[in-house]
């Protein structure tokens, strides 16, 4: 056989890559990101005319393991219906055997850049707190994320956060753990890294959400007051038994902050903390300053 | 599979588990070690051949002479069987080698004691020739890695469609591979449509796209396979299948 012509072989490569929605109500638009698992794809219902994304299984699969862990993932979804968690719509197979699921298709930035847009502290907080709302609430599906970290999570043009790419999390108390390796370095636990299986809990997803507390405020360009830091290093301490024990005692710690509180993580100088009260009872010190001032006013003009 | 290669084995004849030639050129068993080779040859012939022709700027005479001498001359003195796949590729590894097999046969400036074993690969060279001049290889603006790398690549998806062809026919699907024919290996200005051609050949249309996917499939299998068997590890092949894929894998 005669080798084959350059525009053959350019044709051969876009379509035994490029999956085959022929058959099924799905088009395909564009390409949107890839994965560890799967490439996803801007699609199109053409039942509904309305815009999705398509999360189709990467090529290489020989043992099936990637098949099941998609599939995992997306019964995973299905089973967490939050706000802050991408509907999914349907799970199936492409002709040719690659496994497939669709979702709704989320526009916004990625947390890592939306850090990178000078947002205000509040806002700050104010997303991450939304962050850890929806990782608690899937804590108590009895859902461990295993890989949360500012790519993973998007920030929607209203205001909405989300958490995606659940393609390896953990479900508490299943037998069967796959072994993929699971996590990224710089935001994995320690227990991650060491591969402890074992000794996956809550405070793993813990761990990661210090990081992306920490990745999330290094880019402000005001100060980061002190107490915000030790907020971070305890939900990233190397030994899991000095973090948070759950994500909603890190989102209460948060709400401390933010509230003018004493936080757990941090011990203040009598100094701070006559500075922090000061700041958060500013009107009353205001309203006490501006009495004592008068009554000392009031003494010299009254005075024989 | 009309005008087999003679190398690569008789197309018929792959062992029952394809698994890596680099592996098994160190193996014990004489017919895994022969077997490697030759799926080795199969992969690089053509792209050493032209590479010569190409890069060397040899004769088709010389270039013949040259590529059979180098395969002859890597079984004699087993150059691959210093290939580390923590390294490098091998199909770098293997350009490297040839290069310095060329390097060599340049200074020597003789042809008169080409090994021994010369005959023991004999390939097909007019169809090779026949696609150099065809094409004529105005490649001079890639690089001697790029020009390779491309007819490495071209020589993968034409071994894949030759699997695809003789396993359509084992099975008795001529129409699957008809459909495959027309539409994908097509190189004419158009393809027909989906429709024009279940007219032609007598199917559906919801025929011509199941054979389609299928025949897709199996070519993706097919050059999955074969990058397999010529990678020696699982990063390598990865690397591999990125590089003639044109995606992360």
């Amino acid at each position: 056989m005669e080798s084959l012509p350059d525009a053959v072989i350019g044709h051969m490569r876009e379509v035994v890559t490029e999956p085959d929605f022929s058959g099924s109500p799905y088009r395909l638009i564009g390409e949107i990101g890839r994965g560890g698992m799967g490439v996803v794809y801007l699609g199109l219902d053409t039942r509904l005319g309305r815009r999705l994304a398509l999360k189709v299984l990467r090529i290489i699969d020989a043992d099936g393991q990637a098949a099941e862990r998609m599939a995992e993932e997306a019964r995973i979804l299905a089973s967490l219906e939050h706000p802050g968690i991408v509907p999914i719509h349907d799970l199936g197979t492409l002709p040719d055997g690659r496994i497939f699921y669709a979702m709704k298709f989320v526009e916004g930035t990625r947390l890592d850049r939306y850090a990178h847009g000078d947002p205000l502290l509040a806002d700050r907080l104010r997303v991450f707190l939304r962050i850890c709302e929806t990782v608690s609430f899937a804590h108590s599906q009895g859902v461990i994320h295993r890989d949360l970290k500012p790519a993973n999570i998007m920030v929607g043009q209203f205001g909405e956060v989300l958490v995606l790419d659940w393609g390896v999390a953990k479900v508490t108390g299943k037998a069967h753990e796959p072994s993929l390796t699971a996590g990224t370095p710089g935001y994995m636990a320690p227990e991650q890294v060491a591969g402890a299986t074992d000794q996956l809990d809550a405070r793993s997803d813990v761990y990661s959400l210090g990081k992306t507390l920490e990745a999330l405020l290094v880019t402000y360009t005001g100060q980061i007051p002190k107490r915000l830091q030790a907020i971070w290093k305890k939900a990233s301490s190397a030994d899991r038994g000095a973090r948070y024990a759950t994500v909603l005692d890190l989102a209460r710690e948060i709400e401390r902050f933010q509230i003018g509180d004493r936080v757990l993580a941090y011990r203040e100088t009598i100094g701070e903390r006559v500075g922090r009260l000061a700041t958060r009872n500013r009107t009353l010190v205001l309203l006490v300053a501006a009495y004592l001032a008068m009554r000392i006013v009031l003494f010299f003009l009254t005075k024989p | 599979m009309d005008a087999d290669t003679g190398i690569g084995g008789p197309q018929n004849r792959f062992p029952e588990t394809r698994r890596s030639a680099i592996i098994d050129l160190r193996s014990p068993d004489t017919r895994s070690r022969e077997y490697a080779l030759e799926t080795l040859i199969a992969a690089y012939w053509k792209p050493v051949y032209k590479y010569i022709r190409v890069r060397w700027n040899q004769s088709n005479e010389n270039a013949k002479d040259l590529t059979q001498t180098f395969f002859a001359r890597a079984l004699e003195k087993e150059f691959f069987h210093g290939y580390d796949p923590a390294k490098a590729r091998f199909r770098t590894y293997l350009r490297v080698c040839l290069d310095g097999f060329l390097a060599n046969e340049n200074k020597a400036a003789s042809r008169i004691k080409r090994g021994g074993d010369a005959d023991v690969v004999s390939l097909h060279f007019d169809d090779a020739e026949e696609e150099f001049r065809l094409r004529e290889i105005a490649s001079t603006e890639a690089t001697p890695e790029e020009y390779f790398h491309r007819e490495w690549v071209r020589n993968l998806f034409t071994l894949a469609t030759e699997d695809v062809k003789r396993e359509c026919k084992e099975r008795d699907q001529r129409i699957q591979y008809d459909v495959f024919e027309r539409y994908d290996l097509n190189d004419s200005a158009g393809r027909p449509s989906y429709n024009a051609l279940a007219a032609e050949l007598g199917i559906t249309a919801a025929a011509v796209t199941n054979y389609l996917a299928a025949m897709r499939r199996r070519f993706r299998d097919r050059i999955l396979t074969r990058i397999r068997e010529t990678t020696g590890s699982e990063q390598e092949f990865r690397d591999e299948v990125r590089a003639a894929l044109g995606v992360e894998v």
